[in-house]
């Protein structure tokens, strides 16, 4: 399993990274050596193996817990737009979306 | 306030413990003592391993740390001054994550864990009255095992500055075995507080997954991400690990229903008939000898104090780093994707239309490592290929979880290196990211079960670099290791030793 | 299922419906919900994806969404999961949305309603629960879009159909019926302008037998108007395209009202890339049966089952019944009004005819109608035992509605409504008609039909509107020994 350079042009893509030509040798270069080690993996049989997500969830049922229907938060549009990078009234402004 | 002053400069540090003494006695001042320690940061730089300092901001909390003990507010940390790993968010200090995508970063809340260690939030309750004194350098987003993968520059190892410290949480372990704080907070993925706090020779311990709130972390792999304390004792590690544990049942729905405990309470239980379990995989010939030799005087420590040695198997332990490097990133390349400089945070400067912004944006904010990551788990959980990765791992991650209830039918406690040589030269992997990967072999065993795991100085190797020795708990089990650490502290001192110069 | 042709090609369409549930706070956080704040003042550092923010599940919202599965009787799954939808847009915070993908909440189920007077029924493929976007604001701002997130985190039921739908009519009337649903059980303002309600459809065509075409998805559609608009545009363009040799590709479009017409969305290359995977930060979702069975216990008789009974109890015509059942406080007064007069189908009458034609004249709900359904009743009951005919019937209704007074009978009095009742005047009226129309008595004698008829008019006239005209015909006929 190798990846190709197409390859690295789409996953950057979908995770909206940049790369220059440089980058994506480089990166086509990492990944496949990485998946290299990875191959291991494919070997374990996991038949009937339940997929663990939330780790103590191997030990005792972990279930999501539930909030009463509560408002609590107040405008805090100030601070929570501090380290905005583009604001107009109150607005986070970003290059024209088209549909 | 000279007892201070002339206890700082000398080469005796109380610690937290001690240090809480003193101000209850009225020995100093939680004023004093800030001031004192912000001296000695400010007095070494070189270590790199401070990214924001306030002092203006440290000492008022310290003033509002004197009023309360002037009330007779008896909370046993009350005063003592610590800093947390950048990947806490602050409403005083700048927070990076160690990135430039975060470059100058304000946040408008406090981590749970800062809230509860520092002066409390309306939902938190008063906190326990510490003193943040600044903001620890880390590798970026928490990603990495040698601090070298920082936006803002390495941090250098006090036992050798061309070694690295550790990582990710290698700030939070170079200052504390510096001497230039007494605590610190860190972060363990697969590893990121053990693995620094061995390579500094100080101790650190990751909680059970679930234990400390998430809340307020800058998140990198939400499934494996934990809060713990690094200090110089276990005795200090209890203190501080009692204060941040306990659900947090507004603000993270993973955090579990157990409550806190006082962990300082069972330090002192006696070891004998200890059954302590030597996974074979964690001693075979991938350790290095020095380390080897430092685990094995350990673990004689620990039988003269009554402990018995069990050998065990952790059969899938190499399968660990295929499966933790799946994991991780894949939850990452979606945790970062709120990177994308539309509400904070770094946004290019010149773009063409909106994904022209989102790309150089996120091409010039995030560094090498993290792109790595990014690309990895965009692609392993990409169609057609999420099943054969994702999906398969986390099935892994439950064989892996009960290689370990198997082992603990046998043993009450593992043990083993944290990590298979003492800290590399800075650098060293630069050629070859997979080196830090292998390298994390024997943390990502406990992190991938959510079990609790921490580092104690084992001794030294070579050139004089610590080692520190791994101890694995059952789960909610953090007790009875910072116990068996505690012991192991008792009649050893590589604990206390402090690197020349600090 | 006959479905009707349209030049030769059957028309399936599939619906997914986005339901704002009427929480006060958010899925995950808790900011408010309302509508029209000013921009990014309830968009709290959750719903602004903050670093370090972490999602907690609001437990209104879940209840909600087990009220729908057990309306549309569907099946409550007892462990659901939540899972992340990874993609990048402005009005996207986290840059994936949290909803359900493998196991959602509520799964099964159908709705059914009248298409004229044949039934229908839409099977449901399942009803998700996720978190809303927030909004764009198109060239707010010299040629850049503004992002208000306040709408970010609202909670969504998202309700998917089989694709069993045949035509834009039965399309409308499932929308409505299932609009009806969601605001009848009180999990959904319904407001269709401010989004609360709004509809995708998935549209394609094919000749009978074949198997489907390639589907194109119509997205929002918030008015009833516009569903059907949209869709016939669509169905018309779909065949025309496979008449002219073309294929139809996959695509999702938008309406236009001004144009009428459908057009194709900008769609990414990757944009069908979304990597769900189950969010790690929330574990599973938990619903024991009995919360499903207290839920269960609280919901109001539904729409349908209430229709049903008015045929079966009150032995109404399904139309009156599916019409009464439009909405919970048309039902109710109709139901008081039936059973307080034991008259349903002139309650009904009353209600389809006066009320509603009152009501939409003055636009407002019966809730608001002045005139009580007791007050109907005891109206009806007036009618019904001779006391007043129907003319009388509707100027005391008329007074009753402009608030002259409450009391059915203190109103016919005071206008001196009450009919005449005593043979004995009427019969004196009767004589003095026959006697000052002697030609209209030898007409009908004649057997001129009409005749009769302008002598009743007379009698009316000579009492004054208050005879009851059944008694005058009859009276007649005797004095007329016909």
């Amino acid at each position: 399993m190798s990846l190709s350079a197409q390859d690295i042009t789409r996953i950057a893509s979908l995770a909206r990274l940049a790369l220059s030509d440089a980058e994506r040798d480089r990166m086509q270069q990492q990944l496949n050596d990485f998946f290299s080690i990875v191959d291991a993996m494919r070997a374990v049989d996991t038949q009937g193996v339940e997929p663990l997500a939330h780790p103590v969830g191997a030990v005792m049922d972990v279930a999501l817990r539930l909030r009463d229907d509560v408002v609590s938060e107040t405008d805090q549009r100030a601070s929570n737009q501090r380290s905005a990078p583009l604001v107009e009234r109150g607005l986070y402004l970003v290059p024209k979306v088209i549909e | 306030m000279t007892t201070s002053t002339t206890s700082l400069s000398g080469p005796e540090d109380r610690g937290v413990a001690g240090w809480a003494r003193a101000l209850r006695a009225r020995e100093c001042s939680a004023v004093e003592l800030a001031r004192a320690y912000l001296d000695r940061i400010s007095a070494h730089r070189e270590l790199n391993a401070f990214l924001a300092l306030d002092e203006e901001r440290s000492l008022e909390q310290a003033r509002r740390a004197d009023e309360r003990l002037a009330a007779g507010d008896a909370s046993p940390l009350l005063g003592v001054p610590l800093a947390h790993k950048d990947v806490f968010v602050t409403r005083d200090f700048v927070t990076t994550a160690g990135s430039r995508m975060l470059a100058g970063y304000r946040s408008p809340f406090d981590a749970t864990v800062v809230a509860r260690l520092g002066h409390g939030a309306p939902d938190q309750g008063p906190g326990a009255g510490m003193v943040t004194l600044g903001k620890l350098n880390c590798d970026e987003f928490a990603m990495g095992s040698g601090n070298e993968n920082s936006a803002y520059g390495p941090v250098l190892n006090p036992w050798s500055a061309s070694r690295v410290p550790g990582g990710s949480s290698g700030g939070s372990a170079a200052a504390v075995a510096a001497g230039l704080i007494p605590a610190a907070t860190g972060t363990d993925t697969g590893g990121s507080i053990r693995q620094p706090a061995a390579f500094c020779g100080i101790t650190g311990i990751k909680p059970t997954y679930g234990r400390v709130s998430r809340y307020g972390m800058v998140a990198f792999a939400s499934s494996l991400d934990q809060a713990g304390p690094m200090a110089r004792t276990a005795e200090d590690c209890a203190l501080l690990l009692s204060a941040m544990c306990g659900p947090d049942p507004d603000r993270d729905s993973t955090s579990l229903d157990v409550p806190a405990e006082d962990f300082s309470r069972a330090l002192d239980a006696p070891l004998d008939g200890l059954r302590i379990g030597l996974p074979k995989e964690f001693l075979g010939e991938g350790v290095a000898p020095d380390v080897r030799a430092a685990v094995d005087a350990a673990l004689a420590e620990l039988q003269r104090l009554g402990a018995r040695l069990v050998d065990i198997s952790l059969p899938r332990t190499e399968l660990a780093i295929p499966v933790y490097y799946v994991l991780a990133p894949a939850e990452a390349s979606s945790n970062l994707a709120r990177y994308d400089g539309v509400r904070y945070g770094h946004r290019a400067r010149d773009y063409a239309d909106l994904i022209d912004m989102y790309e150089k944006t996120r091409a010039e904010g995030f560094g090498d490592e993290v792109k790595r990551r990014i690309m990895i788990g965009t692609y392993v959980l990409s169609h057609g290929y999420y099943d054969a990765y994702y999906l398969q791992a986390q099935k892994i991650r439950r064989l892996i979880a009960d290689d370990f209830q198997r082992a603990f039918e046998v043993c009450d406690v593992i043990a083993g290196p944290v990590a298979p040589t003492v800290a590399w030269p800075r650098g060293g992997h630069r050629a070859d990211p997979l080196a830090d990967y292998l390298a994390d072999v024997f943390t990502l065993p406990a992190s991938l079960a959510g079990l609790p795991g921490m580092s104690v100085p084992a001794g030294f190797g070579e050139g004089g670099l610590p080692v520190g020795l791994q101890l694995i708990g059952n789960y909610f089990q953090e007790a009875r290791l910072l116990n068996v650490a505690h012991r192991l502290q008792q009649v050893t001192d590589h604990h206390l030793r402090r690197p020349a110069g600090f | 299922m006959t479905s009707p042709l349209i030049q030769g090609y059957e028309v399936v369409i599939g619906f997914e419906t986005h339901a704002q549930l009427s929480t006060q706070s958010k899925i995950f956080s808790r900011a408010a919900t309302a509508f029209g704040a000013e921009p990014n003042t309830q968009a709290c550092a959750v719903d602004l994806a903050l670093p370090g923010t972490l999602p907690v599940m609001n437990r209104g919202a879940v209840e909600r969404a087990i009220r729908f599965g057990l309306a549309i009787g569907a099946h409550i799954a007892p462990r659901s999961i939540f899972a992340r939808k990874n993609y990048f847009y402005p009005d996207l915070p986290k840059g994936y949305q949290i909803s359900q993908y493998e196991i959602p909440v509520v799964q099964g189920g159908s709705v059914s309603f009248y298409l004229g007077d044949e039934k229908k029924t839409v099977r449901l493929v399942r009803a998700h629960l996720e978190e809303d976007a927030g909004k764009s604001l198109h060239d707010a701002f010299h040629g850049m879009s503004g992002i208000d997130l306040n709408r970010a985190g609202t909670p969504l039921l998202e309700i998917v159909t089989e694709p069993d739908i045949r035509s834009s009519a039965e399309a409308v009337a499932y929308a409505k019926e299932l609009h009806k649903i969601v605001t009848w059980i009180g999990i959904c303002d319904g407001n269709m302008q401010e989004g609360s309600f709004r509809c995708d459809a998935n549209v394609s065509v094919r000749k009978p037998g074949q198997p489907l075409g390639t589907r194109r998805e119509i997205k929002n559609l918030n008015s009833f108007k516009f569903m059907q608009q949209a869709i016939d545009y669509e169905v018309r363009w779909q065949i025309e395209q496979l008449e002219d040799g073309r294929a139809i590709e996959q695509a999702t479009v938008l309406f236009d009202p001004d144009t009428g017409e459908t057009r194709a969305m900008r769609t990414k290359e990757d944009a069908a890339d979304y990597r769900y995977f189950p969010d790690p930060d929330l574990p599973p979702l938990v619903i024991a049966p009995e919360w499903v069975e207290q839920v269960r216990a609280a919901l109001p008789e539904l729409p349908r089952a209430m229709a049903e009974r008015f045929v079966r109890d009150y032995g109404l015509p399904e139309y009156d019944a599916t019409t009464l059942t439009q909405s919970q406080a048309m039902a109710a007064y109709f139901d008081a009004a039936a059973q307080a007069s034991a008259q349903p189908k002139m309650a009904s009458n009353w209600i389809m005819g006066e009320i509603s034609r009152r009501l939409n004249a003055e636009e407002i709900d019966i809730a608001q109608a002045p005139v009580a359904a007791a007050t109907l009743a005891a109206l009806i009951a007036r009618i019904q035992d001779g006391t007043i005919s129907n003319n009388a019937a509707r100027q005391v209704f008329d007074a009753l509605w402009r608030g002259e007074g409450q009391d059915v009978d203190a109103l016919i009095e005071a206008k001196g409504l009450r009919q005449m009742n005593d043979t004995g005047a009427l019969e004196a009226i009767i004589d003095e008609v026959l006697a000052r129309n002697a030609d209209n008595v030898a007409q009908f004698k004649a057997g001129k039909d009409k005749a009769f008829n302008a002598l009743v008019g007379q009698v009316m006239k000579a009492s004054g509107g208050k005879a009851n005209p059944q008694q005058v015909g009859a009276l007649l006929r005797q004095k007329l020994g016909a």
